[in-house]
């Protein structure tokens, strides 16, 4: 039987691969064009973080996103992971106002954001975020490449657009943008020239500013991806091995019947 | 055949409650047929699986809080917060998946050798039920990040339950809790998730009591003739159950750790919002086929009707599959319409993935024809109609004669060429 069990096996596998690599659902669904897809650092096997942009993305996050999008999953104390040290997480923090503990007549008070905080929040609720933002709610930041399709290469398709950034609003207040479902975004374009300048003075084009706000946001969205690729490189060698050895063992025992 | 163990401790003990000769009945010594081939690996993969399944559920419930206000904040924290908790929560929404691979393969083995047939019909219907479970379960399980995916694809679903005449209202209001899908059903559905595995755990026994009373089909779909037939399961099946376990494994990791979010959807990661519908509402990949049917019928209780009756029929199949010889591999005919029934599955999947505008309400509409069309008129008619080559005498006889005529003849079977 054994040529019709490998044949039975090719079989099972192809249809496993059918479903394994039919397109995900939510690609299939038809939305707006694909983005363009970019090289990022943390695709691969090996991939990883690239520290420095994740700080430039950091940057401009702080400069700009911040004052409308809150990123609550995020902990000043999480940006040492990106390379900051403790005590520039710490100087960061120390910049909000965040609640304390009632002081003796029971009143609120307030005290300077600690590590274990998280980003505070840019408006009180959302009825304050819809009045300042002519009735738009900006989204938190913290999941948004993983709520998305099309992931980074999505926000930075849209953060990049030269005719999102070249324009002006329509009667309605919002912004054409074709990567936007629906094509027309409440959000100004956030990214201008200067936003960003390095140590040498120079500064970033949008397209890298775009890039380097999408690759913090992919960070953000994922804090744990290097942990979880370097886990399973160990976890897929072992079980490589591991049946190996349990195949050699099967032939050597099956050896001994007709089959 | 029960062989008790040497030591007179263990020996004092099984007197008493036979636990070592069970295992050594139904593991060990256990008679399987020598010729199954690695089509037969998926039913052990499928108890590895519920057994991930139940292991990483019960540590991601001691963090998970089943509040409306809360559910979604709590699966971040998991994935951020618990020490490997991004690890068993991918495993776990990853596993559902693995489990429906590999468990959907087992059906299909079992529609291609003819394991539903007698004496089988209640293994059968038992690992039906198992698949129905499994659906609850995934579907309530999905529901529980309460993202936008969950909250809309519970909506949608249990208003299903809407399309019942006279007591539907009053039945979806029921599971509701409320008159729309909200906190008290969030915490039915955890409450129901946490639940339903066990019993699944409870027909896995059923199911292997079944088997192991009327023994394993075998390729050749031919009973057994005497001991000669059989190889003990332990160590032949245990060694090669293993091997599939590594492969299985291996596969697994590589989503887990690769690609985690491949199978899920984005809109998950966005929470629930009762005011905002998502463009396009998808149940998780293993239900695209059911959702194609579902919507192939212009008429909310007729989809609701075709959708149970494309598992309903299932348990119709003993009777509607009239051919005597089991296995595929005798019947020509029988072997070509399996293959475009597994065509027909595959393409209602992406029908179910689409949203039901253009060519695709066509194409779901003859793929769902032809769903029943297979089981309803094509089965029968092929069991009367179809001529099938010659069967082996025994399991053995042709394994065992050797390397000679008698096994390259049964190698020509199996290959469906030519018969012995």
């Amino acid at each position: 039987m054994k040529t019709g069990s490998a044949r039975t096996g090719a079989l099972l596998a192809a249809l496993l691969a059918a479903v394994a690599f039919a397109p995900p659902p939510a690609l299939a669904a038809g939305e707006a064009a694909r983005p363009p897809q970019k090289a990022w650092s943390w695709q691969g096997l090996f991939g990883g973080w690239d520290r420095a942009q994740l700080q430039r993305g950091l940057e401009i996050y702080t400069g700009q996103c911040i004052s409308c999008h809150g990123l609550k999953y995020i902990r000043f104390r999480d940006l040492v992971e990106i390379g900051l040290s403790e005590e520039e997480a710490k100087a960061l923090a120390a910049g909000w106002q965040v609640a304390g503990e009632p002081d003796e007549w029971g009143e609120p008070t307030f005290v300077p954001a600690k590590l274990e905080n998280a980003f505070p929040p840019p408006y009180r609720n959302d009825a304050e975020a819809r009045a300042v933002n002519n009735g738009a709610l900006p989204p938190d930041l913290s999941l948004m490449v993983k709520a998305r399709a099309g992931g980074a290469d999505y926000i930075a398709a849209l953060l990049s657009e030269p005719g999102y950034n070249a324009g002006l609003p329509d009667e309605a207040g919002l912004y054409p943008n074709p990567w936007f479902p629906g094509g027309n975004i409440a959000m100004a374009p956030p990214l201008y020239a200067g936003l960003l300048v390095d140590a040498d003075g120079n500064e970033a084009s949008t397209a890298d500013m775009a890039a380097d706000v999408s690759a913090f946001l992919a960070w953000t969205a994922e804090p744990k991806l290097e942990e979880r690729k370097r886990l399973g490189l160990k976890v897929v060698l072992f079980l490589m091995v591991g049946t190996g050895l349990l195949y050699v063992c099967k032939r050597k025992i099956w050896a001994k019947v007709d089959h | 055949m029960g062989e008790l163990p040497n030591n007179a401790l263990l020996r004092w003990f099984d007197s008493r409650l036979p636990i070592f000769s069970y295992v050594n009945e139904h593991l060990v010594a256990y008679p399987a047929p020598r010729n199954l081939n690695y089509a037969w690996n998926f039913g052990s993969l499928a108890g590895l699986a519920l057994a991930l399944q139940i292991a990483t559920g019960i540590v991601l419930a001691w963090h998970y809080i089943p509040h409306a206000d809360l559910a979604f904040d709590s699966v971040e924290h998991i994935m951020r917060d618990v020490n490997y908790g991004w690890l068993l929560r991918y495993m776990h929404a990853n596993g559902a998946s693995f489990f429906f691979i590999v468990v959907y393969l087992h059906l299909f083995r079992g529609l291609y050798y003819g394991s539903y047939k007698a004496p089988r019909e209640v293994l059968w219907w038992l690992g039906l039920i198992i698949l129905l479970l499994m659906m609850a379960t995934a579907f309530m399980g999905y529901v529980l990040p309460w993202g936008q995916m969950s909250f809309w694809g519970a909506t949608v679903i249990t208003n299903f339950f809407t399309a019942i005449p006279w007591i539907g209202q009053g039945v979806a209001e029921w599971l509701w809790g409320g008159f729309a899908v909200g906190h008290p059903t969030l915490v039915r559905f955890f409450s129901l998730h946490y639940l339903l595995p066990f019993v699944i755990a409870g027909f896995v026994f059923l199911h292997l009591w079944a088997l192991h009373h009327r023994k394993s089909n075998n390729p050749l779909g031919i009973d057994y003739k005497g001991p000669q037939d059989f190889i003990p399961f332990h160590p032949y099946y245990t060694i090669k159950d293993a091997f599939g376990a590594g492969v299985f494994l291996i596969a697994f990791s590589l989503f887990l750790f690769y690609a985690p979010n491949y199978m899920g959807h984005p809109d998950n990661y966005i929470p629930a919002d009762p005011l905002r519908t998502p463009p396009h509402i998808v149940p998780e990949w293993y239900f695209l086929p059911f959702y194609a049917i579902l919507r192939a019928i212009p008429s909310k209780l007729g989809g609701v009707v075709a959708m149970a009756a494309s598992i309903g029929v299932l348990f119709l199949l003993p009777w509607l599959d009239t051919s005597r010889v089991r296995s595929a591999v005798f019947r020509p005919v029988f072997k070509s319409f399996f293959w475009l029934l597994v065509v027909d599955v595959i393409v209602l999947g992406f029908v179910g993935a689409n949203p039901p505008e253009g060519a695709w309400i066509h194409i779901g509409r003859v793929a769902t024809a032809w769903y029943f069309l297979h089981f309803l008129i094509l089965l029968p008619l092929i069991g009367w109609f179809e001529k099938p080559r010659p069967l082996p005498d025994s399991i053995a006889r042709p394994v065992l004669a050797g390397t000679g005529a008698g096994r390259s003849a049964v190698l020509q079977a199996g290959e469906g060429r030519t018969g012995p």
